[in-house]
């Protein structure tokens, strides 16, 4: 299937699902599946660095953070403009923030995937766990920049008032972040399979089998890394620019959670990470599982599911659930041939 | 206004002893990552919990949360070569250590906290002790207890743990471990157990750092991730697996910190650690003291 063949077909999907979700006419519906929908673009991220080149990301938290801070910026800026600027100025800037949706979500990608160039560059001339570890200290040391900065609230948060609906659609704002979060999951698929059947992909998977021996063959293993690092961090971005919407009000400790970063490498460790339908598989289970345990048990637990069964995995399944689904149908195949071979034998 | 000169000297000392507690977080650090090369990013966690059955004896028993540590040594002991052991078999053994051993350690590290979460929700916990509340004034210097005692531990661990790494035969066994796998079969050491009781000195320190940092500071579930920035800055600027490189890097750091928070305002604390690391990746990948 060609790219273009492959998004068509998942973006006639989506749509369908969309509809099909209005057709139930329940809002809840929208609250979860929005969750859902975000951790699948989290989780395709960081499979693009981890999975691809196998460097681990431990700070998606703090990219997804930069995407929702973004739009925070984007929606105090009007105000900020009155109070600041000469009045021509002023009206301009209020005339054209907060920008439309799909451009936050585009400007959260490009700062996040700058700062993820600039991370990059700083640590991956060295060995891959340094980068690991820098992403650790990123989260922390942006966290501290925000709630050391005033204009984003600092640590009281910030509100972000939700429209309640979509004039140009017609839709109520929760269907259309629904919808742009589809939508930004579709994107996210078909860039990471593109990748996986691009010289690019291969690149990066010479980089994760044995670095040395890839630069040692030509390959620019740094310059693949950086691409790598960007795009995963872009992605992350964008997955982060509605946020604020949907929740309202943001603060620092919410926006940079643990909870994303440790859901952006169980639910592509757990789907299986050599391929873009592992971390699908993961973040719909996951974030289904979560959804149900939250409503049913509380949120704590839900939690300790995901980083019991992140142990669980890495240890008794290294390849996850489509490494198993790969497995067991491999194991099948010799057994036939075999077969096959026993009963050239006899005859 | 003139320069506060008492006020920077003030800062450096308490930098001076805030590095020597840090020393006692970063030393298990240093055996695990810098000599054994295994990434043991839940070590924070291990030492949380140290803190936090500090905490219990004190709160139950009354007892002095570093007499609790050294009782608790063994236990951690165990706890360390249990880690390891299923660390070895799942990922060392298959060659997965890279990816996957990070994961699993990330995993740990998260279940560590949010179990202590339900368990013990999200309020801060101290310790009571005779000297906790008391302190030492010599003339304009201001020396708390809370600060001091931890700084004297945690040298006196250093100096006990230096002399098992370089005069002892396991101590130098595990030296030579991260050095040549093969030559110490050779002598008729097997590398796997030498990790194993290396893995698990470098957790047991775990218990004396987290009675050490509950008697310093009141204690949360998630007061370990800030310290997954600091050991690892310290560890790498101290050049990895030497020890006195170690102590030098951690006073560094705390003596940077505590200038900071002293003329800047301690909520931009944690951000020194990381411009730390990241200064030390970029110019000094070997540290201080290079192995």
């Amino acid at each position: 299937m060609r790219t273009w063949q492959f998004f068509l077909i998942s973006l006639a999907i989506a749509l369908a699902a969309f509809f099909g979700a209005r057709l139930l006419g329940n809002d809840y519906l929208f609250f979860a599946g929005y969750v859902v929908l975000q951790f699948i673009v989290l989780a395709t991220a960081w499979n693009i660095l981890g999975g691809y080149c196998g460097y681990v990301n431990f700070g998606s938290a703090a990219f997804f953070a930069i995407g929702a801070y973004t739009t925070v910026v984007m929606t105090k800026l009007p105000a900020f403009a009155k109070r600041n600027l000469p009045e021509g100025m002023a009206d301009l800037v209020v005339a054209m923030t907060p920008p439309a949706m799909p451009v936050l979500v585009i400007l959260g990608g490009v700062i996040a995937g700058l700062v993820g160039l600039g991370t990059g560059y700083l640590t991956l001339r060295l060995r891959g766990v340094f980068f690991a570890i820098a992403t650790l200290a990123l989260a922390v040391v942006l966290q501290t920049l925000i709630v050391n900065w005033d204009f984003v609230g600092g640590s009281r948060g910030a509100y972000v008032i939700r429209p309640a609906t979509v004039p140009l659609l017609g839709i109520n704002y929760i269907e259309y972040l629904f919808l742009v979060m589809l939508v930004l999951v579709v994107v996210a698929l078909t860039t990471a399979r593109a990748i996986e059947r691009s010289r690019l992909g291969y690149g990066f998977a010479t980089i994760r089998d044995d670095e040395q021996a890839a630069e040692a063959c030509g390959v620019p293993t740094l310059r693949l890394k950086l691409v790598a690092t960007t795009l995963s961090g872009a992605f992350m971005g964008m997955a982060g620019a509605p946020f604020p919407y949907y929740i309202g009000y943001l603060e620092p400790s919410s926006a940079f959670g643990l909870a994303y970063a440790v859901n952006a490498i169980a639910m592509p460790m757990i789907g299986g990470t050599t391929s873009w339908v592992g971390p699908l598989v993961g973040a719909v289970l996951l974030g289904t599982l979560q959804q149900l345990a939250t409503v049913t048990i509380s949120s704590a637990i839900s939690l300790l599911i995901v980083g019991l069964l992140l142990v669980f995995f890495v240890i008794i399944a290294p390849n996850g659930l489509i490494g198993l689904f790969n497995d067991y149908f491999r194991r099948k195949k010799p057994d036939t041939e075999e077969a096959h071979k026993v009963a050239v034998k006899t005859s | 206004m003139d320069f506060p000169v008492e006020l920077l000297i003030n800062a450096l000392i308490a930098g001076i002893l805030l590095g020597g507690f840090y020393a006692a977080v970063t030393v298990g650090i240093s055996i695990s990552f810098g000599i054994l090369d295994i990434v043991n990013i839940a070590h924070p966690a291990f030492i949380i919990l140290g803190s936090y059955i500090a905490y219990i004896a004190n709160q139950r028993l009354g007892l002095d949360p570093i007499l609790t540590s050294i009782l608790v040594l063994p236990l951690f002991y165990y706890l360390g070569s249990l880690v390891y052991q299923v660390y070895y078999l799942s990922f060392e053994k298959r060659g997965q250590e890279a990816l996957r051993g990070l994961a699993f350690f990330f995993g740990l590290l998260f279940v560590t906290e949010v179990l202590l979460i339900l368990v013990f929700g999200v309020d801060y916990r101290y310790v009571h002790a005779g000297y906790i509340d008391t302190t030492l004034r010599l003339g304009f210097l201001d020396l708390p207890m809370r600060m001091v005692v931890p700084f004297v531990i945690s040298m006196l661990l250093m100096a006990g743990l230096q002399w098992f790494l370089s005069k002892t035969f396991t101590g130098r066994a595990i030296n030579a471990v991260a050095q040549d796998q093969l030559a110490l079969s050779l002598q008729a050491a097997d590398p796997i157990r030498i990790k194993r009781i290396a893995f698990a000195i470098s957790i047991a320190t775990a218990a004396i750092a987290g009675a050490l940092l509950i008697i310093i500071q009141p204690v949360e579930p998630s007061v370990g991730r800030e310290y997954i920035g600091r050991v690892f800055a310290i560890c790498v600027l101290g050049g990895m697996g030497s020890l006195p490189g170690m102590i030098i890097a951690a006073m560094l750091l705390g003596i940077v910190e505590s200038i900071t928070s002293t003329f800047y305002g301690p909520s931009w604390a944690p951000a020194v650690a990381f411009g730390f690391l990241l200064i030390t990746l970029a110019v000094r990948p070997a540290g201080l003291l290079g192995r």
